[in-house]
C-alpha cells in the first residue's frame, strides 16, 4: 500500500515540478536577458519586478482561440505539443535530487541512456508539428529540426559515453556517487575537470537539441516565422513554450548531474546532506541554464549547413577522441590500482 | 491556400500508400514559397516569390508596390513648403535627409541661398539622421541573422540621437524642419553640449557593436562571402550608397559633388573589398563613426547669424527644370523638379536609393539558401517606403 502512496506523491510532485521549472526558468530568462540587453524587463504584473508576468502570459494563452488550420492533419497536430512536453516529464523522472530513495523518482540502472533517449522525443513533437500544420514554413522548420537531431544527438551521446566509461555505470545516482569518490591529487573534483572537452560538447549539443540560439534554425523567426509553431495558438502554443523551458531545465539538470556532481557537494557533513542536495542540484542546474541564456543573448544564428559541418567535422571527432582517451586512462588507472 | 490543400492531400496519399504497403514515388518537385508581403524579415511589405528545391533557391521574383502612396503625383498639388511634409515619409528612417535635395532644388530655382548657419545646421542634422538610420540597420540586421542584443544597444543610442533631433526640430521621425530659404528655427541653447555627449555615446556603442556583432565569429560565418555584388554589376543596376561603396567603388555624393557644407569638413569614405554582406555591415559601422566626426567639426565651426534668408511670403517658383541629388543613408536621393511657374511643382520625379538597391535582388538571390535570402535582404538595408514611394 505504501508504495502506491509513494508513487502517487512522486507523480504529483513531478507534474507540479515541470510547470514550476518552466516558469522559474522562463522568468529568469526574461530578467537576465533584459539586463544583458540594458532593458528592465517585465516590471508591471504582480507589482514586484513583474514576477507574475509569465502567469499572466499563461492565462492569456488559455483564453486564446484554439485555431487548427483547415488543411492540417488534426490528430497529429493535436498530439505534437503533448509529445513535446512529455519528453521533458520523462527526463525529470530519473534526475536524482539527493542521496536516498526519497529524492529521486526512479533510479534506473540505465538512467543516463534513458534520459538522453527520451529527451530526443521532443524533436519528434516538433517534426510532427511541422508536418501536420500544412504550412510551408512549418514544414521547413520541422525538417530542419529533424536534420538537427541527426547531427546533434550523436555528439551528445558520445560525450555522455565518456562519462559512463569513467563512472562505470549508467545510473545517474551511480554517476553522482562515482564523482563523490573521485579525486585528482587528493582534491575532490566533479567530472567537469577530467571530462572538460566532453562537458563543452554536451552543452553545445544541448543547445542544438533545445533549438536555442545559435542553433535555433528550426524556429528562426526572421526566416521561418516560428517554424513548426507558426500555426499554433493558445494553450497548444503554451505547451510548446513550456516544453522548451522544461526541456532546458531537464537537460541542464542532466548536465549538472553528470558533470558537476549533481546533488553532491564536497565537504558537506552527512547529517545535512539531504537538505543541501536538492539546493545544490538546482543551483548547478541554474548555473548551466544561465550559461545557455547568456549564449542566447550573445550570438547570431548559424546556417543549417554550417551547423551540420560543425557537428560532423568538429564535435564528433573530438568526442570520439575523448572516449578513446578516457578509456585508456580508466584502464591505466585501474591497472595501477589493481 | 490551395498548396496547403495539396500538402494535406499528399499526406493522405502517403498514408494510404503506406497502408497498402506499396512503394510510392516521392515527389521532390520544387516548392513555391511566398516570402512576404507579411513576413518578419521583409522590412514591411516586400514580396518575394521564391521557387525552392529543398532550401536552395531556384528562382526568385521580387514583387513591389504594396506600399505605393503616389507621392510623385501628390506633390503636384502641394505648395513648395508643404512638400517637405510628404517627402519626409518616403524613407521614414531618414526623414531629414529626404527634405534636403528637394529644398535645395527649390532654392536653386528661386535663386535664393540659405544663410551659412542654416547650411551648416542642415549638414549637421543630415549626419545626425544618417547615424540614426544606420543604427536602425544595426538593430534590424543582427535580428535577421538571429542575434537579439545588438538591437537594444543600437536602439538605446539611437534614442539619444533622436532626442537631440527632437530638441531641435520637434519631431523624432518626421522633422519637417527645412523651409525654402533656411530652417524653421535656430538650435536651442543646450544643443552643443547634448550633441557632443551624444556623439561620444554613439562612438561608444559603435565599439560595442563591433565587439558584439561585426567582430563575431558566427556573424562572419553567416555574412562573409554571402551575397557578393561585383562593382560592375552594382553600377549596372544603379546601386548607390553604402551598398555600392561596399563593392569598393568610392562613390559618395558628399565627396564627388559636394552640397551643403560637405566641402568644409574632412571625412573619409569607407569602402569595402568584396561587396558581400559583411562589407555592407562593416561599412555602415565605419560611416557612423565618420559621421560623428563630421558633426564634431561642424559644431566647432558653426557660423553665427540668421538661419532663414529673406523669402517672399508666397513662394512662386519661376519656370525651369532641375535635378538635385543628395547622399541619403540609403543611397542617392534625387528630385527632378519641373516648374511651370506658380506655387506648386508641375512634375517631380523622385529617385530613391532603396528602389535601385533592391533591383539587384534577382542577381544576388540566385542559387542561395533560404537563410541567406534573409541575410542578403537585410544587408541591403532598404525601406519599403523608399522603394515604392
Amino acid at each position: 500500500m505504501t508504495i502506491w502512496i509513494e508513487v502517487a506523491v512522486k507523480t504529483l510532485a513531478l507534474l507540479l515540478m515541470i510547470p514550476l521549472a518552466a516558469l522559474a526558468l522562463g522568468y529568469s530568462e526574461l530578467k537576465i536577458m533584459a539586463h544583458m540587453q540594458s532593458r528592465v524587463g517585465p516590471m508591471e504584473a504582480g507589482k514586484f519586478h513583474g514576477w507574475a508576468q509569465l502567469i499572466a502570459d499563461g492565462l492569456k494563452f488559455i483564453q486564446k482561440e484554439d485555431v487548427i488550420p483547415e488543411a492540417a492533419d488534426r490528430s497529429v497536430f493535436a498530439l505534437a505539443p503533448v509529445l513535446s512536453l512529455i519528453s521533458a516529464f520523462l527526463v525529470f523522472a530519473v534526475v536524482p535530487f539527493g542521496s536516498g530513495q526519497r529524492f529521486w523518482f526512479f533510479n534506473l540502472d540505465i538512467g543516463l541512456f534513458y534520459a538522453l533517449a527520451v529527451s530526443a522525443i521532443s524533436v519528434l513533437g516538433v517534426l510532427m508539428a511541422g508536418w501536420s500544420s500544412a504550412n510551408k514554413y512549418s514544414l521547413m522548420g520541422g525538417l530542419r529540426a529533424a536534420a538537427q537531431l541527426m547531427a546533434y544527438e550523436l555528439p551528445l551521446v558520445l560525450a555522455a559515453v565518456a562519462v559512463v566509461i569513467q563512472a562505470g555505470t549508467m545510473s545517474l545516482v551511480g554517476i553522482v556517487e562515482a564523482q563523490a569518490n573521485f579525486s585528482i591529487l587528493g582534491i575532490p573534483v566533479p567530472y567537469v575537470v577530467p571530462q572538460f572537452a566532453g562537458f563543452v560538447i554536451f552543452v553545445i549539443a544541448s543547445v542544438a537539441e533545445l533549438s536555442r540560439t545559435p542553433f535555433d534554425m528550426p524556429m528562426a523567426e526572421s526566416e521561418l516565422i516560428t517554424g513548426p509553431l507558426t500555426e499554433y495558438t493558445g494553450f497548444r502554443f503554451l505547451f510548446f513554450f513550456m516544453a522548451e523551458y522544461a526541456g532546458m531545465f531537464a537537460l541542464s539538470a542532466i548536465a549538472a548531474t553528470i558533470y558537476l556532481g549533481g546533488y553532491w557537494l564536497p565537504g558537506v557533513p552527512d547529517n545535512i546532506a539531504p537538505a543541501v542536495g536538492p539546493v545544490a542540484l538546482v543551483a548547478k542546474t541554474g548555473l548551466i541554464a544561465f550559461f545557455l541564456i547568456w549564449i542566447r543573448s550573445t550570438y547570431p544564428r548559424l546556417r543549417e549547413d554550417q551547423l551540420q559541418k560543425f557537428a560532423w567535422k568538429v564535435l564528433i571527432p573530438i568526442s570520439l577522441v575523448n572516449i578513446l582517451v578516457t578509456s585508456i586512462a580508466v584502464v591505466f588507472v585501474s591497472d595501477v590500482q589493481g | 491556400m490551395s498548396t496547403a490543400g495539396d500538402l494535406a492531400e499528399s499526406v493522405r496519399a502517403a498514408a494510404h500508400a503506406a497502408d497498402a504497403r506499396v512503394s510510392v514515388d516521392i515527389d521532390t518537385g520544387d516548392m513555391k514559397l511566398n516570402i512576404g508581403p507579411q513576413h518578419p524579415a521583409t522590412h514591411g511589405v516586400l514580396r518575394l516569390v521564391v521557387e525552392l528545391d529543398g532550401e536552395k533557391v531556384k528562382s526568385v521574383k521580387p514583387v513591389i508596390g504594396y506600399m505605393h502612396r503616389g507621392y510623385e503625383k501628390l506633390v503636384e498639388v502641394r505648395d513648395y513648403p508643404q512638400v517637405t511634409t510628404l517627402i519626409n515619409r518616403i524613407d521614414w528612417v531618414s526623414g531629414f535627409c529626404n527634405e534636403i535635395p528637394f529644398i535645395l532644388g527649390a532654392e536653386k530655382l528661386l535663386e535664393i541661398e540659405a544663410p551659412p548657419r542654416a547650411t551648416y545646421l542642415r549638414t549637421l542634422l543630415c549626419e545626425m539622421q544618417r547615424i540614426a538610420s544606420h543604427l536602425v540597420f544595426f538593430s534590424a540586421y543582427p535580428l535577421e541573422v538571429g542575434a537579439m542584443t545588438p538591437m537594444f544597444f543600437a536602439f538605446r543610442e539611437r534614442e539619444r540621437v533622436l532626442d537631440v533631433l527632437e530638441s531641435v526640430t520637434g519631431g523624432r521621425f518626421h522633422p519637417n524642419f527645412n523651409r525654402v530659404g533656411g530652417l524653421f528655427k535656430d538650435i536651442p541653447a543646450t544643443f552643443r553640449s547634448e550633441c557632443a555627449e551624444t556623439m561620444d555615446a554613439v562612438r561608444n556603442v559603435c565599439g560595442e557593436l563591433d565587439n558584439l556583432i561585426v567582430g563575431n565569429e558566427i556573424f562572419m560565418e553567416r555574412t562573409v562571402g554571402v551575397g557578393v555584388l561585383p562593382p560592375e554589376i552594382a553600377l549596372d543596376y544603379g546601386v548607390s550608397g553604402p551598398n555600392l561603396r561596399a563593392t569598393g567603388v568610392a562613390e559618395d555624393i558628399r565627396k564627388t559633388s559636394p552640397y551643403l557644407a560637405y566641402d568644409q569638413v574632412n571625412f573619409d569614405i569607407p569602402t569595402g573589398e568584396n561587396g558581400d554582406c559583411f562589407d555592407r555591415a562593416k561599412i555602415r559601422l565605419r560611416e557612423i563613426i565618420e559621421s560623428t566626426y563630421i558633426i564634431d567639426q561642424l559644431l566647432d565651426s558653426l557660423p553665427s547669424g540668421p538661419v532663414m534668408a529673406k523669402v517672399p511670403k508666397v513662394i512662386k517658383v519661376p519656370e525651369g527644370e532641375i535635378y538635385v541629388k543628395g547622399e541619403n543613408p540609403r543611397g542617392e536621393m534625387g528630385y527632378y523638379i519641373v516648374s511651370k511657374g506658380g506655387g506648386t511643382p508641375y512634375r517631380v520625379k523622385i529617385r530613391s536609393g532603396s528602389f535601385s538597391n533592391i533591383s539587384c535582388l534577382e542577381y544576388l538571390l540566385d542559387g542561395v539558401l533560404v537563410p541567406d535570402i534573409i541575410a542578403i535582404l537585410g544587408s541591403l538595408d532598404f525601406v519599403l517606403g523608399d522603394v515604392d514611394r
